[in-house]
């Protein structure tokens, strides 16, 4: 039944928050797009430079540092996503008890404040006093200057940026375990097909349609990291140059030295890397991921 | 068939859970410790309770009105996205308009954006209207989700058809089956919505770093984040601001996990 009536009562109600979208979102997309072909100047104001603000960054050492950090990082993050299939695996064993303590504790990390988190992290990678040192120091391992070696940061914040994302993706890989029928498993078990091998045959398989979402959105949101380099990293430490990500560039530019107009094409190239990435994780998704 | 052995799976998921809650434990134990206690080799891992910590740091920096702020934000934000996203997402499940499929792809292109593309017209709006430094420029942008609204529309489109018909021919109008029939039965969804929007706008940073500046007018996370630089070294004092921020949320996630989880788990395999 389609009335008069209810399309003016759709409209309205989707009206505040088109309204707010507009605004908030799609204004400033556009703006940021005009932006980056722009110049702010000292007083305020923006001339028109065409595309030298791209071209500037084409060459910029800073830009291509903060691109191979973020990649690096992304790629680092990635390698951590096996570590939350095994837990949902592990949280899936039949019978299994105390399942949503282990699910508490595992997404404590998830819930809780990157300002907070990230303090306490650069506290137990300290080379001096750290919690961890001291632990690899007790197996006889010489732990590196961790929040000070520009070939050595990145990865401490990788580490973090992976204990921070497991609980979260683990809860994903355990309703994607869950929607998969028992009797797949009960057949495997009258062939004779051990544990191991039913995981590899036929949880992993049946499992890669959520892997493939995870790894989209663990990739995407990998390479807009910016708070845990902020809070982790000093402005004045030597590390930075080795762990200073693209938005963390943006950051820099657009606030602390007021340089809009490159700091938005910062932005929209950030945008242009994360297009293509995602594009190629979809086209090559027909060769891993297999679809009921 | 037997029981399975779950012990090997004890023995691996208990040995993770203690490097998830290690960080937090520790920074606990050292929010208690004196200074020297705090820097010393081997470090000491246990308190030694010095409470005077906490009085302490919400002496030197304003944690108490940031803590509110913060409040006061977090508390905005989830009811303005409750209300706002319930209400477009309804429409968009619910009722035919034209444009409605056009409209909703716009939406769900917004939701692929990366944030930093907002950033800096946001910020020139702001500037615009004179709110740096005010709570409202931390309210406005927040209240509006796309994700939101593309979460509440999946709960709203499992419920039958027969519903909104019945009312209709009782002669109610859309806003009255929206708020008497529809928002009572998608109640799980509202739930996962509000914890998410909590969990989001309570640990929130670069925005709020950005607009505001000023001490009294930063939330927890800005001002904890502004402290790294202030008392690089005090450890203790930082911590005990930890504490005082992580707290909460850790308290209302323990309350509500069943429903958060189920909400992610609902967007993950339904996204």
């Amino acid at each position: 039944m389609l009335s008069k009536r209810e399309w003016a009562w759709g409209y309205l109600l989707i009206a505040p928050m088109a309204l707010g979208l507009a605004v908030f979102y799609l204004w400033p997309i556009l703006q940021t797009l005009y932006l980056s072909f722009t110049e702010s100047g000292v007083f305020g104001g923006y001339t028109w430079v065409g595309t030298a603000n791209y071209a500037g960054l084409l060459g910029d050492e800073d830009m291509a540092g903060a691109l191979g950090n973020t990649l690096l990082y992304a790629v680092l993050v990635l390698a951590g996503v096996p570590l939350s299939i095994v837990v949902a695996a592990l949280l899936n064993v039949p019978g299994l008890r105390g399942l949503s303590v282990y699910r508490t504790l595992y997404f404590l990390p998830v819930v809780t404040m990157p300002a907070a988190v990230g303090l306490t992290w650069r506290y137990l990678f300290n080379g001096d006093f750290g919690a961890i040192n001291h632990l690899l120091g007790l197996v006889g391992i010489d732990g590196p200057y961790w929040m000070g070696d520009p070939d050595v940061a990145i990865y401490a914040i990788a580490i973090v940026g992976v204990w921070s994302s497991i609980g979260y993706n683990a809860v994903l890989f355990l309703a994607g375990l869950q929607g998969i029928p028992r009797h797949y498993y009960e057949a495997a078990s009258i062939d004779g097909a051990g544990r191991l091998r039913q995981f590899f045959r036929i949880t992993l398989p049946l499992l890669t349609p959520t892997t493939f979402f995870v790894v989209v959105i663990t990739m995407i949101n990998a390479l807009q990291v910016f708070d845990l380099v902020y809070l982790m990293i000093d402005t004045t430490s030597p590390a930075l140059r080795g762990s200073r990500t693209i938005v963390y560039l943006f950051f820099e530019k657009a606030f602390v030295h007021n340089q809009r107009g490159l700091a938005a094409a910062i932005a929209v190239l950030l945008l242009g890397l994360i297009l293509v990435l995602t594009a190629i994780q979809f086209r090559l998704q027909k060769k891993w991921v297999h679809y009921e | 068939m037997s029981r399975p052995r779950t012990w090997p799976a004890h023995v691996v998921l208990a040995g993770g859970a203690l490097v998830m809650i290690a960080p937090f434990a520790w920074q606990v134990v050292v929010s208690l410790q004196t200074l020297p206690e705090s820097l010393s080799v081997p470090p000491k891992f246990t308190p030694s309770w010095q409470w005077s910590n906490f009085p302490e740091i919400f002496r030197t920096v304003p944690l108490g009105r940031q803590f509110l702020n913060t409040v006061v934000v977090t508390a905005a934000v989830t009811a303005g996205q409750l209300l706002l996203c319930s209400l477009a997402a309804f429409a968009f499940a619910r009722l035919r308009f034209p444009g409605r499929g056009a409209v909703f792809m716009l939406f769900l292109a917004v939701l692929m954006v990366p944030g930093e593309l907002f950033l800096i017209p946001r910020y020139e709006i702001m500037v615009g209207l004179g709110w740096l430094n005010t709570l409202q420029a931390l309210i406005a942008p927040g209240v509006f989700g796309a994700f939101g609204t593309f979460l509440l529309r999946q709960f709203f489109l499992t419920l039958p058809r027969e519903l909104d018909e019945a009312a209709q021919l009782e002669g109610a109008n859309p806003l009255q089956i929206y708020w008497h029939i529809m928002l009572p039965l998608v109640r799980p969804g509202l739930l996962a919505l509000g914890m998410l929007t909590v969990m989001w706008s309570w640990s929130s940073l670069l925005w709020p770093l950005v607009v505001n500046t000023d001490p009294e007018m930063m939330t927890l996370s800005a001002g904890l984040a502004s402290l790294r630089g202030q008392f690089q070294t005090n450890f203790p004092m930082l911590f005990a601001g930890s504490v005082v921020a992580t707290l909460p949320v850790i308290v209302l996630f323990v309350i509500m996990q069943k429903q958060l989880i189920a909400g992610i788990a609902f967007t993950g395999s339904k996204g």
